[in-house]
């Protein structure tokens, strides 16, 4: 635990010291509030849909996490520094979960930077809390399967472009399959609709805490970050 | 401290290193010398763990780093060919990770970065942002880097390439002092770094190794002859002629005025030398022993290891 903390504190300081971080950030906020500001115009809406309920709007915040996390493992490869990491004392596990804790830190600080919308809500209207807290619980978590993700492109290459654009197609992916389900046979649609990012999606904006989205998305952060760990440790046998 | 045995390394179907064993003692400072493509860096990266094998084993200080990799890994401080280096941190907070990165606990690590500062002479740079420094401070930074944690083992793989002449001599003092305290293992496609640095050299070629021995016995060893330069004042054809006549040379050569001349390591044939010089009535301007140079010694045993085949 020590030793992934290290990396993450070291992951997160490096975020903060880098322009990258800050143009991620202010293209979210500058997203988020013209959909909030939208949405709540035009629908009169109290509750967070204006953003979160936009499919298109949630692909773009998934990519603006693909973007944050391409340099995670394709620049260490590049610059040689993967050489440090992987010769240190330190488990292959333990390197990943620190890139991940490190990278969920600058994700946290970008959602916490969202909290003025509630604020603005109660001042001017009578919200419900319970949709806007389940609305962050997953965004919270639909986060934490794309920092996967895009922690398991990275780690698949030295290159930048090709890790953003590798998560950026699985993300993608992931989340449009859902809206394609209407399309297919129904038991095939089913199925397909188990595994789309976008399926639980709708419950937590509108309040519901859906423990199977809660358990899926867990499984998805689980499962690409043992994959990342997999292709780290792969990386021995080349 | 370091024990590696059977050491093979395929890249795919193309194979780097062959089937290498050697062991080095602790306190040693050892070359691993061998031209570009031999097989230095693989071998390297699979002593720190960076590669595993595709067969064969690594031990140091009797670790296992196929089965107790994270031990062995403790002992280690690696400067890899390419500096590792993060380029958006100051020096001072880059070792500081570097020190946590190996187990270094926060009490201690104040002072051991001010010690390691010093040693590699860092101090006017130590809240520098390591992308503003030059190419030899960066090699600074990487060596400071391999002993933040006080390793038993230091591995460098090429630690003075790259970096201009003044800076070469001060790295290479760095490294003979260290070798005081520590195992080390270094690199290098220069012959005159393992002669001023090491006390014994690994020479590998193709993947194999071709020699290993203490820097002295090698060259003695291999050309099993010993070698004088002579200055001769006089006319070169008499003057060659003349030392024809001595029994015992193997081989005289002549260029600008001087004479090379070989002979069987167990004869010493300088005083027979001089007097047939004197004797013909020639001038002995001067005369001069030669030790074979490790350039002559890695172009004979590759040359060597081609006739064999």
């Amino acid at each position: 635990m020590k030793n992934t903390m290290t990396i993450a504190t070291k992951e997160f300081k490096s975020y903060v010291s880098s322009p990258m971080a800050y143009i991620v950030i202010a293209v979210f906020l500058l997203g988020t509030g013209y959909f909030f500001a939208t949405g709540t115009a035009t629908f009169t809406q109290t509750s967070l849909g204006g953003f979160l309920g936009n499919m298109f709007y949630v692909a773009i915040i998934l990519l603006l996490i693909a973007v944050l996390t391409m340099r995670l493992l394709a620049e260490e490869r590049k610059l040689g520094t993967i050489e440090l990491l992987l010769t240190a004392p330190v488990k292959d596990s333990e390197i990943i979960l620190g890139k991940f804790l490190g990278s969920l830190g600058i994700v946290l600080v970008m959602i916490i930077l969202t909290f003025y919308f509630p604020v603005l809500l109660y001042i001017y209207g009578d919200p419900d809390f319970g949709p806007i807290a389940s609305s962050y619980l997953g965004l919270f978590l639909i986060s934490c399967a794309a920092l996967a993700i895009g922690i398991f492109a990275s780690s698949l290459t030295s290159n930048q472009i090709i890790a953003v654009v590798v998560a950026g197609g699985i993300l993608l992916g992931l989340w449009f399959l859902g809206y394609a389900t209407s399309s297919l046979p129904q038991s095939l649609g089913n199925v397909v609709g188990y595994f789309s990012l976008s399926s639980y999606w709708p419950s937590f904006v509108e309040g519901v805490i859906d423990t199977r989205g809660i358990v899926y998305y867990l499984s998805i952060t689980v499962l690409f970050l043992f994959l990342a760990i997999r292709s780290l440790e792969n990386s021995r046998w080349s | 401290m370091i024990n590696v045995k059977n050491l093979t390394k395929y890249y795919g179907k193309r194979l780097a290193v062959d089937n290498i064993t050697f062991n080095i003692e602790k306190g040693d400072i050892v070359g691993l010398l061998g031209p570009n493509a031999a097989g230095k860096t693989t071998t390297m990266r699979m002593l720190t763990g960076f590669l595993a094998p595709t067969s064969g084993d690594v031990e140091i200080a009797g670790n296992s780093m196929l089965t107790h990799s994270l031990e062995a890994r403790r002992h280690i401080g690696y400067l890899p060919e390419i500096i590792p280096l993060y380029t958006d941190m100051t020096v001072r907070s880059y070792l500081d990770f570097a020190a946590r990165l190996r187990g270094y606990s926060p009490p201690k690590i104040k002072n051991r970065i001010s010690d390691v500062i010093g040693i590699c002479h860092l101090e006017e740079y130590a809240n520098v942002y390591i992308s503003k420094l030059s190419k030899g401070f960066k090699q600074r930074v990487g060596v400071a880097q391999a002993i933040v944690h006080e390793p038993d083992v230091l591995i460098l793989d090429e630690p003075t390439v790259g970096i201009d002449p003044i800076q070469v001599a001060t790295t290479r003092q760095l490294i003979k002092d260290l070798g005081k305290e520590h195992t080390v293992i270094l690199s290098t496609h220069i012959l005159s770094e393992v002669s001023t640095i090491c006390e014994r050299v690994i020479i590998i070629n193709e993947g194999k190794i071709i020699a290993e021995d203490r820097i002295e016995n090698l060259s003695y060893l291999i050309t099993g002859a010993r070698r004088v330069r002579l200055e001769v004042k006089g006319p070169a054809k008499q003057v060659t002629e003349m030392l024809r006549q001595i029994k015992g040379i193997s081989r005289i050569s002549y260029s600008e005025g001087f004479y090379t001349i070989e002979y069987p390591a167990n004869l010493d044939l300088r005083s027979k030398i001089t007097e047939a010089v004197v004797q013909n009535g020639f001038t002995l301007l001067s005369l001069e022993v030669i030790t074979m140079s490790l350039e002559d010694i890695f172009l004979k045993l590759t040359k060597d290891e081609e006739t064999a085949k």
